[in-house]
């Protein structure tokens, strides 16, 4: 690596466009935001800064910090679901004919590269009360009422088809979040299972340890990076979701991202949305200071 | 076959098989399902009632969808040229010098890759609304906010894949092409950017589809008058699912699927060239 000195002119033409950008379009309307927290509404558009600390009292009021509360248990049991399907997924992929690998890589990034709203949209297709699942349970209804009529245990299935409310509730946003990232769990756990030392295995089956064994003893910890890098990748976006609470959620079941998309636009309180979205902000660092240190201290163990 | 099994062969186990193949189900079922019905020749979704186009044609007649797809196509094409030059410059100076403060710039360029979108989306719109960038602006002036967030959370990820691409570059080479008489700016251009290349496709190819599947930045920086894709679908979804859009996202999915198939010829061909793939 040179120092910059040894070509300035080409260090500064190649640094210069980035990091203004990054200055001006990002680092800028983010401190903007953090200034807005700060302030007092005076009329429509206009806001006062007036270092007053009442959006963030307002913002760690019960209502809102039960908000947060709640978004941080849907973002960590979906994330939790996420790495129990997804860690057969990977070790399956890991150790698939190296044939087929690719495809089943292509596979699992595939929806990845669609958009997230059709994704979404998708969903609400399937789960909604007239959708997919429904329809498709009614037919099984209609089936088995048909079959058992004769036998004399038409009764059994009621009159009418009673439609599922699956849409509109906490479990149905669950669901989407696992939907949209799970791709990103698998992706990380793929990389580290790649790498993974093989004998390591074969030894710890040699030596009489069980396969249940061996994969809670050997292949568990040695995937730890990989199981923490794709929970982040997972929580952090699943924290501050707000279009698949808003599409898929009831009204009961709107998350920190929704109450903060509202501020911005229809409750037009700016003040309190910046404060708001500065305390997301806060909780995604602890997050990934969490994610560093726990890598710190797998590389210390290692070396 | 079962004897042929090794302990490690965990691919082979059924239940592992099972799980995949559930997984799969989970994830592409519901696509699968809506491109199927966005062809049915009826209003309510789940009974077949033939083949049809005419939500396509309905779709194509729609002017508003219309220009919104164009727009953000559009928006998609500036945005991967701006992001990948952006990106590549970015890449070029962290990789190559050494200098103070050289720690806050990689950490200004992680930022927008891991804080939530919908704080980036907020900063971005509180920024446009300030500079009174927010509505007012004839075409195609008014798709500038959107343009410049697509940029800020793409040209970050370029910056990345062609730093990665970087490391791997044996500066012996550079060294050889200014011994044998080229000059700096030759260098640059006949060793270092054939190198980098792959990383220059891959990171543009990741800034297309970035563009193309964002939701959350384009929502909140597009004024009252600038319709984008995905804020149009938004609204047409909130009115309810109708065959119409099943139809529109078909098309979505299609145009993606296809880049990825391109993207995927590229990297084969150029990583093909007798270079060192990293």
């Amino acid at each position: 690596m040179d120092s910059w000195r040894s070509a300035p002119a080409v260090f500064w033409i190649t640094l210069i466009p980035g990091v203004a950008w990054l200055l001006l379009f990002f680092l800028v309307p983010l401190g903007l935001v953090w200034l807005l927290a700060f302030g007092e509404r005076a009329g429509p558009v206009a806001i006062n800064i007036t270092w007053t600390l009442d959006n963030y009292r307002q913002a760690l009021d019960p209502l809102y910090l039960g908000l947060f509360w709640k978004s941080f248990w849907v973002a960590a049991v979906s994330t939790a679901i996420c790495l129990v399907v997804s860690f057969p997924v990977a070790l399956a992929v890991t150790f698939a004919q190296a044939r087929i690998k690719p495809l089943l890589l292509m596979l699992v990034v595939l929806p990845f590269w669609t958009n997230l709203l059709v994704r979404t949209y998708a969903m609400i297709a399937v789960l909604r009360t007239r959708g997919f699942l429904n329809d498709g349970l009614e037919y099984l209804w209609l089936l088995g009422k048909t079959l058992a009529t004769p036998l004399g245990l038409g009764d059994l299935f009621g009159e009418r088809f009673q439609p599922l409310q699956i849409l509109y509730n906490d479990a149905a946003v669950i669901f989407g979040i696992i939907y949209v990232y799970l791709p990103f769990m698998v992706l990380p756990l793929y990389a580290t299972l790649e790498k993974l030392d093989r004998s390591l295995l074969e030894a710890s089956l040699d030596l009489g340890a069980s396969h249940w064994r061996t994969f809670w003893r050997v292949i568990v910890p040695l995937a730890r990076p990989g199981i923490v890098s794709g929970m982040i990748l997972v929580f952090v976006p699943a924290l501050g979701t707000f279009l698949i609470s808003d599409l898929l959620g009831g009204p009961s079941s709107q998350l920190i991202g929704n109450v903060i998309e509202r501020q911005f636009k229809a409750a037009n309180n700016v003040p309190l949305g910046a404060a708001l979205s500065f305390l997301l902000l806060y909780a995604t660092f602890v997050a990934l200071a969490l994610w560093a240190w726990s890598n710190e201290r797998a590389r210390r163990r290692a070396g | 076959m079962r004897a042929e099994r090794g302990p490690l062969d965990y691919a082979r186990r059924w239940w592992l098989r099972a799980w995949l193949a559930a997984t799969f189900l989970f994830l592409y079922a519901p696509i699968v399902i809506l491109v199927i019905f966005s062809f049915n020749d009826s209003r309510r979704n789940i009974v077949w009632r033939g083949f049809t186009t005419k939500y396509y044609l309905k779709a194509l007649q729609n002017d508003s969808l219309i220009e919104a797809f164009t727009n953000s196509i559009v928006i998609a094409l500036v945005s991967t040229v701006v992001s990948t030059v952006l990106g590549a410059l970015l890449a070029l100076a962290l990789w190559r010098f050494r200098f103070p403060g050289k720690p806050l710039v990689e950490g200004a360029n992680a930022l927008p890759i891991v804080i939530p979108e919908i704080c980036m989306g907020v900063a971005l719109l509180v920024f446009f609304s300030r500079i009174g960038l927010m509505g007012g602006l004839s075409w195609p002036w008014s798709l500038l906010p959107v343009l410049i967030g697509h940029i800020t959370f793409s040209f970050p990820f370029v910056a990345v894949v062609v730093r990665a691409r970087l490391e791997g570059f044996d500066r012996a080479l550079e060294e050889a092409s200014r011994d044998l008489g080229a000059s700096e700016w030759q260098t640059f251009w006949r060793v270092l950017v054939p190198y980098m290349r792959p990383g220059l496709v891959a990171g543009a190819l990741l800034a297309m589809t970035l563009s193309l599947d964002d939701f959350v930045i384009t929502f909140f920086t597009s004024g009252p008058d600038t319709i984008t894709f995905p804020v149009k679908i938004y609204s047409m979804v909130r009115f309810g699912a109708t065959p119409e859009v099943n139809a529109a996202s078909t098309v979505l999915i299609a145009i993606t699927i296809l880049l990825t198939v391109i993207a995927m010829n590229l990297q084969r061909r150029s990583s093909g060239r007798g270079e060192v793939v990293p």
